[in-house]
């Protein structure tokens, strides 16, 4: 298999490497560089400044407010999501009642109803999902106020989106609705390929739902809750808070900044203030936040392989 | 699995007559209640879960039928008729036929090149020793974990520099750079599973790598390329982030950030139906799609995340 080896690799790996390191690492390695520099964007002239710009981000107030919503995205969406989502799928595949003469384990009924219409949002657009429910948010006209004036709850009508203290939960809120699904058919499959004796052994000694799902379904699943988490939360850090934040939002960014996140903040400075170079420096430090991010919640979530 | 032929004995958490079969091992009537009680309240869970699913996606069907003045007095009335108008206004006036058009242009270049490419990096990756093969595949994976924003600052730039700014094709070339990382990562795994050995009899029939590529390999790896494929294409028809920064001219809008725009300037022309109309109409076809191909789609997109 030597003949021609070598031209066939670099023959097949120039186009797609080529096009990656031009339009992907380039970049990135450029973005570095320019946080040092005074780069507006606008004209080609620029000289380095050092530290400066890392300076002016610890005392830039926006800064530290995006930073502090973009921990919270980070942290809190997953949690919600992977909760909800292995609630569900544990219903949906082992939760059933024992049907005589079915299975041992099996889900509620229309568990694969459930599945289909769960997923529904994860093939929408997040930018089309955005939209949606800032018509739904919408005080006056929007489908869940005046669902609850329907319901008799003319008193309780937030601004919800216009309210400071509640515009970043809505926002939140949309992207564990839009992403729920997802990880409810992900975790349905992991429970799929989980050996039916293992649960039979639990019910055997006696063990209710609860015990049943806290000892052996969570501990096997360990792997993919893990590696869920990691993945929901770059989301959260970055495109999936981009789109609900700058469609939702009225600024963009909340009122008083109340939902900006760093990767609205990174795009505001560089294609709206003209500050490309702050930009890539707030950039930076949303590296620095996603790395922290992967590697804490590989640590923390360290455990024994469980073989089975 | 040996049980799960054989009529199961398994003590009942609940229903009353199974458990009077199995009374002895059955468990005690305290935990059944306690059982029955749960049963009702997950259940419960579930349904409200799937109703909060599906209503704002009804709410939004429905209002695109509605006409103005109804979506604002009474935002959860049925139509009064049928405003289908409010379709062909959104389709025409508002551009959404174009932005279709552009998306479909956009995706279909896309796709093709992330596929092509993609597989053969993959295969290289995968099936050939050289010096630098690991760097490369980190390389590429690594591109899965950083934050795109921070790429797209200079890449503004980059593709300006190129004459690229703006252009379908240089929207085409983005999204196959930005979509290789998992694709290579995918196909590469996949690629690994396949036999050597009709790669190796081919060659030595005197089958050059390429064709043996294009002839024997590619076919085999259908299923992963179908798999990676939907992925890519939900990924790349819904993409919000790449177009907003790097595609802004009006004329060359794809579907998410033509209808953004539409819904800002709706704000003042006040056409909330046709808007809503075009939120359906770029809805539909992807639910469409799903659910027709739903067992395809659920696999291509959850692929990646098992191993």
């Amino acid at each position: 298999m030597q003949h021609g080896k070598y031209r066939f690799i670099v023959g097949f790996l120039a186009v797609p490497l080529g096009l990656y390191a031009l339009f992907v690492i380039w970049p990135f390695i450029q973005s570095i560089y320019y946080s040092f520099t005074d780069w507006t964007g606008l004209s080609p002239e620029f000289s380095m400044i050092g530290f400066s710009n890392y300076e002016r981000l610890l005392d830039d107030d926006v800064f530290w407010k995006s930073l502090q919503h973009s921990v919270l995205f980070a942290v809190l969406v997953p949690l919600v999501t992977l909760g909800l989502a292995l609630f569900f799928a544990f219903m949906l595949n082992v939760g059933g009642r024992r049907r005589r003469g079915g299975p041992v384990i099996s889900g509620v009924r229309g568990s694969s109803f459930y599945k289909i219409v769960y997923f529904f949002p994860q093939v929408l657009s997040i930018a089309i999902v955005a939209l949606l429910f800032a018509f739904a948010y919408n005080p006056d006209s929007g489908a869940i106020n005046s669902l609850l004036r329907a319901v008799g709850l003319d008193g309780v009508q937030p601004l919800w989106l216009g309210d400071p203290n509640l515009a970043l939960w809505c926002v939140m809120a949309v992207i564990v609705w839009s992403t729920v699904g997802f990880f409810v058919v992900l975790f349905s499959a992991g429970m799929a390929s989980i050996p039916a004796d293992l649960y039979e052994a639990a019910l055997l000694d006696g063990a209710g739902r609860a015990t049943t799902f806290f000892k052996v379904t969570l501990p096997l699943l360990w792997d993919t809750v893990q590696s869920g988490w990691v993945y929901m939360g770059i989301l959260a850090l970055g495109a999936e808070s981009f789109a609900v934040v700058q469609i939702m939002t009225t600024g963009p960014g909340g009122p008083d900044y109340s939902t900006t996140v760093m990767v609205l903040y990174v795009y505001q400075k560089a294609f709206r203030d003209g500050q490309a170079a702050y930009a890539t420096t707030i950039g930076v430090a949303l590296l620095v936040v996603t790395l922290a991010f992967a590697a804490l919640v590989m640590k923390l979530g360290r455990r024994e392989r469980l073989e089975y | 699995m040996t049980t799960t032929e054989t009529p199961a004995p398994m003590p009942a958490e609940s229903g009353a007559t199974i458990s009077k079969v199995d009374a002895p091992a059955g468990p005690p009537p305290k935990e059944k209640k306690e059982g029955a009680v749960l049963n009702v309240f997950s259940h419960g869970v579930l349904v409200i879960w799937a109703i909060m699913v599906v209503m704002p996606l009804l709410w939004a069907v429905m209002t695109s039928f509605k006409d103005d003045r109804s979506i604002f007095s009474s935002p959860w009335s049925l139509p009064d008729r049928l405003h289908f108008e409010n379709w062909s206004r959104a389709w025409t006036q508002a551009h959404m036929g174009d932005y279709f058009f552009n998306t479909v242009l956009v995706v279909g270049g896309s796709l093709v090149g992330t596929l092509v490419l993609g597989s053969m990096a993959a295969y290289v990756l995968a099936r050939f020793d050289f010096p630098g093969n690991r760097f490369i595949y980190f390389l590429f994976i690594g591109g899965m974990s950083f934050p795109i924003m921070l790429a797209l600052v200079p890449l503004f730039f980059v593709v300006n520099n190129m004459g690229l700014l703006n252009t379908i094709h240089g929207l085409i070339l983005v999204y196959i750079a930005y979509s290789l990382p998992f694709t290579v990562f995918f196909l590469t795994a996949f690629f690994r599973t396949l036999p050597t050995s009709i790669a190796e009899a081919a060659f030595v029939d005197g089958a050059s790598h390429t064709r043996t590529f294009f002839q024997i390999m590619l076919p085999m790896a259908k299923p992963g390329l179908i798999s990676v494929g939907i992925f890519n294409f939900l990924g790349q028809w819904n993409q919000y982030m790449l177009p907003t920064v790097l595609n802004t001219d009006p004329d060359k809008k794809v579907l998410t950030q033509g209808l953004v725009q539409l819904a800002v300037s709706q704000g003042y022309k006040g056409d909330w139906s046709g808007l809503f109309a075009g939120l359906v109409m770029a809805m539909l076809p992807v639910l469409a799609a799903y659910i027709v191909f739903q067992r395809q789609v659920v696999a291509g997109l959850t692929a990646g995340a098992l191993k």
